[in-house]
């Protein structure tokens, strides 16, 4: 039998047939449709699509300062002739949405094709949007693969529909298409003539006048497009045995809809936007009950509802999260009121909660270690790694809501404080690369209405959070050749900073970091303090020799767990009397040497000097890091 | 038809922390299935798994696989990297699923900062509420040959005998991973799986003793 498998697993390891994530299989597909520029800025779940283009051959691609600027790069390159393609997470829209609004009325001469990956179940991010609103709202196609072979054939089918009805085209993806791996045909690159930039005022300038008489245009398209959607082999039936419930859904609902009945009929929606509404009421009309499963607001249910369409949907399934078959099958049989068979279950047992945690030496340690010392203080943050300073053992980050709102938010809270609050210091952290995402404006706006913030910029030359990718902070392009760097202090000076506050604070410099922060939040103007250490996840940062601690000298104070690095653990408990009555816990540490990578972080908050280095020849075993070559790369790169 | 002439699919739910290893563990047997003939699917919920939070990776293999989720109470097999983390997702089991699972710890800083309490002896919840655990220090036979690192491959040859196909298919999967970089780590690979494989079947019988 082993043998006979083994000869199997040679047989059917055919080639072009590969593991692919959504991600892997869409850039994939892109490289064979000829795109010529692909842009992006990294964002849970989308980031490895423009990731695994950065290695294909024969086109550009780049990593853009944010989305608004990625889509106007991907647009430019479609008024060119290009084929071009532009990713983004789905808070990235809200950015970009500007640019997007009014190339719809233009259109595009080479193929453009936009994908926005909604996070479902919000695994890495600030809120749960339905980015097929964005297809409504722009009058633009709109394209939902169901799993990762279908993200490949759609995203090829999105560049023909494009170039055919001159529309860029949104590829509408969650986290569950994104980050599933499945098995995927894949094809060979076409290359394609490109046409060129044709000067034309009455197309490509959107004054009044001019997108005044597009206007028509794009709802003639949209009408177009309807019918394209009522003929298009994206939209399909899967026929059921059993017509009582009849599902109509897109995307990955769909996979949950297949597995929860597989005896019930189901109208695929490949082409999600415009809806093929005869289709539909004649699907509709074949069947008992019609359900429409969609992740995650009701856009079909409502509009089907509009067109007199009777469905059920949002009155029976949740308005959040995945529609996985867990989520389904109650729900539909309470619509019939039917009861589920008895499963036995297996007992869930109790464990306590594992948030994310800073890594092992991450210079944000020290910042939020500091941070947690100042009083009176209302700290204005934002996304990144760094928002995980909210958290225990630091408590010491009091809002985030989006990229680059801790500027605005922090000039908000000093122009609004209430009269009690008066003397009340106001802090604004931001990291590298959100600053220069969106927070840049938002400074400068604190600069120019005269704002009493200190703003702490953490500059860790990586967008970590994504993975460390790079930025116009760490002097590499997406291909990590060297770029040019801005200079952060010369940045926030033409911003308006006065030169006298603007300083730059080694982050594991403790002292200084908070006399600095101190004297910063005393004066009662615009001041920056930039942090300058790189992500402990990228090739800049270098590993120095680890730290133990001596059993004999550990005082059981505690004072280096608040430091909140994930290297150091609890060996010992204890409750002591003092001599002035009082109790106190006792924690003694060791420090994991294995994980360790000497940052020196723990030795200043701890009295005794009981943290030594190791001697490192006689460890055992290799360090290990948390490195940025553990995270899955496997790009399917030809 | 399948390689292994089973039509049914098979779920096997692969847990542990940011870091470990547990998404590229995944990753092998889902190629391995694949070079079976399989239709695969694998999907994870790993929310920033780069920080040491909760990783879990559902693997889905058959002749076709629909949803890539495992449905709670139907993972055949519960893979765990970490000691708690099997614990966590001890309910994605089916009742008669196995778990293979390192007996080692990742104590996380909120439980150092007294927040919360490790469990005692995970293992012995998961045995005390029905379950079959075969349990082993995955961790420390990784020290012992040399690199924490090996803990994937260990906890990957521990589950080699339990797959509906051959360990070798699993072994060959992985080494030919590690045949594009270094001899040596082929080497140490071979030798973390055959560790792991053994552990496994160790605790095996030390559980049908116990029985």
């Amino acid at each position: 039998m082993v043998a006979e498998a083994l000869t199997m697993m040679q047989a059917v390891a055919a080639p072009g047939r590969l593991l692919m994530s959504g991600n892997e299989a869409v850039a994939r597909a892109v490289w064979e449709a000829g795109v010529r520029v692909a842009a992006a800025y990294p964002g849970t779940p989308s980031t490895e699509m423009l990731e695994c283009l950065a290695g294909y051959p024969d086109l550009y691609s780049e990593w853009s300062v944010n989305e608004k600027v990625s889509l106007e790069v991907a647009f430019g390159a479609a008024m060119a002739g290009s084929r071009s393609f532009c990713a983004m997470k789905h808070v990235g829209m809200n950015v970009a949405s500007d640019a997007l609004m009014t190339m719809t009325l233009t259109g595009v001469s080479g193929g453009l094709v936009i994908a926005i990956a909604d996070d479902v179940g919000l695994s890495s991010s600030q809120n749960e949007q339905d980015s097929r609103y964005w297809g409504r709202f722009a009058h633009v196609p709109l394209l939902e693969p169901a799993d990762s072979q279908e993200a490949h054939d759609f995203t090829l089918a999105a560049f023909e529909l494009s170039e055919r009805f001159e529309v860029p085209v949104i590829l509408r993806l969650t986290t569950r298409i994104c980050h599933v791996k499945g098995v995927v045909t894949v094809g060979e690159r076409s290359e394609r003539a490109v046409a060129g930039f044709t000067k034309d005022v009455s197309r490509w300038v959107m004054v009044p006048s001019a997108a005044g008489r597009r206007l028509p245009l794009m709802f003639e398209r949209e009408r177009k497009l309807r019918a394209e959607a009522e003929r298009s082999e994206l939209n399909f039936v899967t026929a059921g045995s059993n017509r009582r419930v009849g599902f109509i859904t897109s995307g990955p609902a769909y996979m949950h809809v297949r597995e929860s009945f597989p005896e019930a009929p189901v109208f695929k929606l490949g082409l999600s936007f415009p809806l093929p509404f005869d289709s539909l009421r004649r699907f509709a009309s074949e069947c008992e009950h019609v359900v429409v499963v969609e992740e995650v607001e009701p856009l079909i249910e409502t509009e089907l509802k509009a067109q007199g369409i009777a469905v059920t949907g949002k009155e029976i399934l949740p308005l959040s999260g995945e529609l996985s078959p867990q989520v389904l099958k109650p729900a539909l049989a309470a619509l019939l009121g039917e009861v589920l068979p008895e499963q036995s279950r297996t007992a869930p047992l109790k464990v306590f909660p594992r948030p994310p945690t800073m890594c092992v030496a991450c210079p944000h340690l020290g910042v939020y270690y500091t941070l947690s010392q100042l009083r009176n203080v209302t700290i204005s943050g934002d996304i990144g790694c760094y928002t995980l300073g909210f958290g225990q053992p630091w408590n010491a980050l009091d809002a985030c809501i989006s990229m680059g709102a801790s500027m605005g938010m922090a000039l908000g809270l000093d122009k609004g404080r209430s009269d009690a609050e008066k003397d009340r210091k106001i802090v604004a952290v931001i990291g590298d690369s959100t600053f220069l995402h969106m927070g840049m404006q938002g400074l400068l706006d604190i600069v120019y209405n005269r704002g009493n913030v200190t703003v702490l910029l953490l500059d860790n030359r990586a967008v970590g959070m994504t993975g460390g990718q790079d930025n116009p902070g760490s002097g590499r392009d997406i291909h990590g050749n060297e770029a040019p760097r801005v200079d952060f202090a010369h940045l926030v000076k033409a911003l308006g900073v006065r030169a006298e506050r603007v300083h730059v604070v080694d982050a594991y410099e403790l002292p200084v970091l908070l006399k600095t922060l101190r004297e910063e939040t005393k004066i009662p103007e615009p001041s920056v303090i930039i942090t300058s250490q790189p992500c402990v996840l990228i090739k800049d940062y270098h590993a120095l020799k680890p730290y133990r601690v001596l059993d004999d000298r550990c005082t059981g104070c505690g004072n280096c767990i608040d430091v909140g690095c994930p290297a150091i653990h609890v060996t010992r408990r204890d409750r002591v009397r003092k001599a002035s009555g009082r109790e106190v816990d006792l924690a003694f540490v060791r420090i994991e040497s294995a994980a360790c990578t000497g940052c020196g972080l723990c030795l200043k908050p701890c009295a005794p000097d009981a943290i030594v280095p190791v001697d490192t020849l006689a460890m055992p075993i290799k360090v290990v890091r948390k490195s940025a070559d553990l995270a899955n790369k496997a790009c399917g790169t030809p | 038809m399948s390689a292994t002439g089973n039509f049914d699919t098979t779920n096997i739910l692969v847990v542990g922390t940011g870091g470990q290893g547990v998404m590229t563990a995944t990753e092998i047997l889902a190629e391995a299935a694949i070079a079976l003939g399989h239709d695969v699917k694998k999907t994870e919920v790993a929310g920033m798994a780069q920080r040491g939070g909760v990783v879990s990776s559902h693997l889905r293999f058959g002749p076709q696989v629909l949803s890539p989720q495992i449905t709670p109470g139907t993972a055949d097999l519960l893979l765990g990297f970490e000691a708690a983390e099997a614990m966590r997702w001890h309910h994605m089991l089916r009742p008669d699923g196995l778990v293979l699972m390192n007996t080692g710890r990742l104590v996380p800083p909120i439980v150092e900062l007294g927040l919360h309490d490790y469990p005692h002896d995970p293992v012995a919840e998961m045995r005390a509420a029905g379950t079959q655990v075969f349990a082993f220090d995955a961790s420390l036979i990784a020290q012992e040959l040399g690199d924490i690192r090996l803990g994937n491959t260990v906890m990957l040859g521990a589950i080699s005998d339990h797959l509906p196909f051959p360990a070798e298919v699993l072994e060959r999967c992985i080494l030919q991973r590690f045949a594009r970089k270094k001899a040596e780590l082929v080497e140490l690979n071979r030798r973390a799986f055959a560790a792991g494989r053994a552990a496994a079947e160790q605790a095996a019988k030390a559980e049908a003793a116990a029985a």
